[in-house]
């Protein structure tokens, strides 16, 4: 914005923070291909596809991931329903009480997830409510909600009212007006919001290790091989896979929302 | 109460028939029944399940656990916050605030060169280049992240590799040799916890810098410019006060994230216990809920005055 070059330490000081971000995740790239199976030895002794096929075969690594998927996929429609509506109400009125229902949203994120988890775990005990799929599903909206609503209320705002008007004067209905004008108009918001929460979803362990029960999510997979490890190469396998298709959501939102205000990932 | 944000004229006249087109039209002249039913479901949602899981947790702080028989008393009292205060918890509170705050002030240090970076001298490629380079990271399998650094710390893996080959092997080993901060190997020292914390929290540190860096206008730092200042005494005197609503946006972020993290000491580092593993652990093999619940008010609280501080410090405009 200046017009004069960044000083070289600067330069030097962001590259290295750019490369301590992802030097990490590029290694779990690496492993997933050595021939080593008992420690984390570097640089690998050798190279192998052989633990791809390994971890295909394994019918608990797929089980954990069609889980993972379902809870992802009910909670992001969940989430995608009430942080809309919650959005629209926020963009179009001023009411009393509109701080506190921003800030309502805001909180199963912005406190610790092992205080929304145990106060959910403790609840279910409660009212006797024997752990399932959707007790799952019940922690997982309930952060959801924040991120939908976040990409949502970002583009309610800017969807001039104008627009709104011309279709009543034009002659449509209120549901009209929302199908085919509202709805157009923020649906790669929503979009992104979707993909975004599904990410949110398909990774969170820490409220699922309280809301569910014997069942396994990929991350609950993934946290037992952490601590109790099993067949190393193939938690690698599956680490490198979990990277790859978490990595396409965020392309994909972030394509949605280029050239707009939007920060897609912003208040994770 | 309520009230259109704009005032909108009548809609024009035309047939309109069907119960759809009806209700809309009472929704209409009425947009307080419009705004009910657009809220009450999140409200109802948000409310019952998780304010009211959030109270009942609250609640069973003030009962206690019988020490015989292990059933929970549901009586008021204030006996489990006393228990709080035995010098055991005590050490796990002090033990998890200061590492929030190490990790917090580290994560200021790294994050601010890459968000300056990306807020003033970053543009078009690069400008996507970093805005995704810190994207990426942020949304990975945070668990991913947790066992990256477990390859990476281990005493076979590649960080003493690395060191061994440019001779400097023998600084990690006096390091580790360090009491406090040292152990048998990197994963299992609190240095490991600390730079595993640092590593995942880091990109919710460089966003609100880096929001609150382009925010400054360009011309404040001419005018510094012209009034005589030398480029240090501009960023010191301008833009550092300019960017600190964003550091303590972030700080927020990785204050809280990590005061109840549990996690991360439990995979990387030694066996002294955090918050966040001391909640886990009473509420599970334990039994004791009531402690457990007293144990997650410290966070609680801890935050709220945290965040009653950082609003006035005006940091909530940066987020």
């Amino acid at each position: 914005m200046t017009g004069q070059p960044a000083p070289l330490w600067l330069k030097l000081a962001a590259g290295a923070g750019l490369l301590f971000l992802h030097v990490p995740l590029l290694l779990i790239f690496a492993y997933a291909f050595t021939t080593e199976e008992q420690s984390y030895q570097w640089p690998p002794p050798g190279l192998t596809l052989r633990w791809f096929e390994v971890a295909w075969n394994r019918p608990d690594v797929w089980q954990a991931l069609s889980l993972s998927l379902r809870v992802a996929a009910i909670s992001t429609a969940i989430a995608l329903v009430l942080g809309t509506l919650c959005a629209a109400a926020m963009a179009r009125f001023r009411f009393f009480g509109r701080e506190a229902i921003s800030l309502l949203v805001i909180l199963p994120i912005a406190l610790p997830g092992i205080i929304t988890g145990i106060s959910l775990r403790s609840a279910f005990n409660l009212a006797d409510i024997p752990f399932s799929f959707w007790t799952i599903v019940l922690g997982h909206a309930t952060f959801c909600v924040v991120v939908v609503y976040n990409n949502a209320v970002a583009r309610f705002r800017r969807t001039s009212a104008s627009l709104i008007e011309a279709s009543m004067d034009l002659g449509a209905n209120g549901f009209q007006t929302f199908r085919h004008v509202i709805l157009p108009n923020v649906a790669t918001a929503l979009l992104a919001g979707g993909m975004l929460a599904f990410a949110l979803s398909f990774d969170e362990v820490i409220v699922t290790t309280f809301t569910a029960g014997q069942q396994q999510t990929l991350p609950i997979w993934m946290l037992e091989e952490l601590v109790r490890p099993r067949q190393r190469p193939v938690t690698n396998v599956v680490a490198m896979v979990v990277v790859l298709v978490t990595f396409l959501p965020i392309l994909a939102a972030y394509y949605l929302t280029r050239g707009t205000d939007t920060v897609a990932g912003q208040g994770k | 109460m309520a009230e259109a944000a704009a005032p909108l004229p009548q809609p024009a006249a035309g047939p309109r028939d069907g119960p759809l087109s009806r209700l809309s039209d009472a929704l209409w002249r009425r947009p307080r029944v419009l705004l009910v039913l657009l809220l009450l479901p999140p409200i109802l949602w948000l409310g019952v399940i998780y304010l009211g899981a959030l109270f009942a947790l609250l609640a069973q702080s003030f009962f206690s656990i019988d020490e015989f028989s292990g059933v929970i008393v549901r009586e008021p009292t204030l006996k489990t916050y006393g228990e709080l205060l035995t010098p055991a918890n005590l050490d796990i509170i002090r033990r998890t605030v200061l590492t929030a705050a190490l990790v917090t002030a580290a994560a200021a240090v790294v994050a601010f060169p890459i968000a300056y970076f990306a807020a003033r001298y970053a543009r078009g490629r690069w400008k996507a280049v970093f805005y995704l380079g810190i994207m990426l990271p942020l949304w990975s399998s945070y668990l991913v992240k947790v066992y990256s650094w477990k390859l990476i710390l281990a005493k076979e893996g590649i960080l003493t590799w690395a060191l061994d080959s440019v001779g400097l092997l023998w600084l990690l080993e006096a390091w580790l040799a360090l009491p406090g901060v040292g152990g048998n190997s990197l994963s299992t020292s609190p240095t490991g916890t600390f730079l595993v914390f640092l590593y995942v929290w880091l990109p919710f540190m460089i966003l609100p810098i880096q929001a609150s860096l382009e925010r400054v206008p360009v011309s404040m730092l001419e005018a510094s410019g012209d009034l005589g200042a030398r480029p240090d005494q501009t960023f010191r005197h301008v833009i550092l006060p300019l960017a600190m609503p964003g550091v303590i946006a972030g700080s927020i972020f990785t204050f809280s994230l990590t005061l109840g993290d549990y996690i991360i000491p439990q995979i990387v580092g030694t066996s002294a216990r955090f918050i966040g593993l001391a909640v886990y652990q009473h509420q599970g093999t334990a039994g004791n809920i009531p402690l457990a619940a007293a144990f997650a008010v410290v966070p609680i609280v801890i935050m709220g005055l945290y965040l009653w501080w950082a609003k006035r410090q005006g940091a909530f405009d940066a987020l």
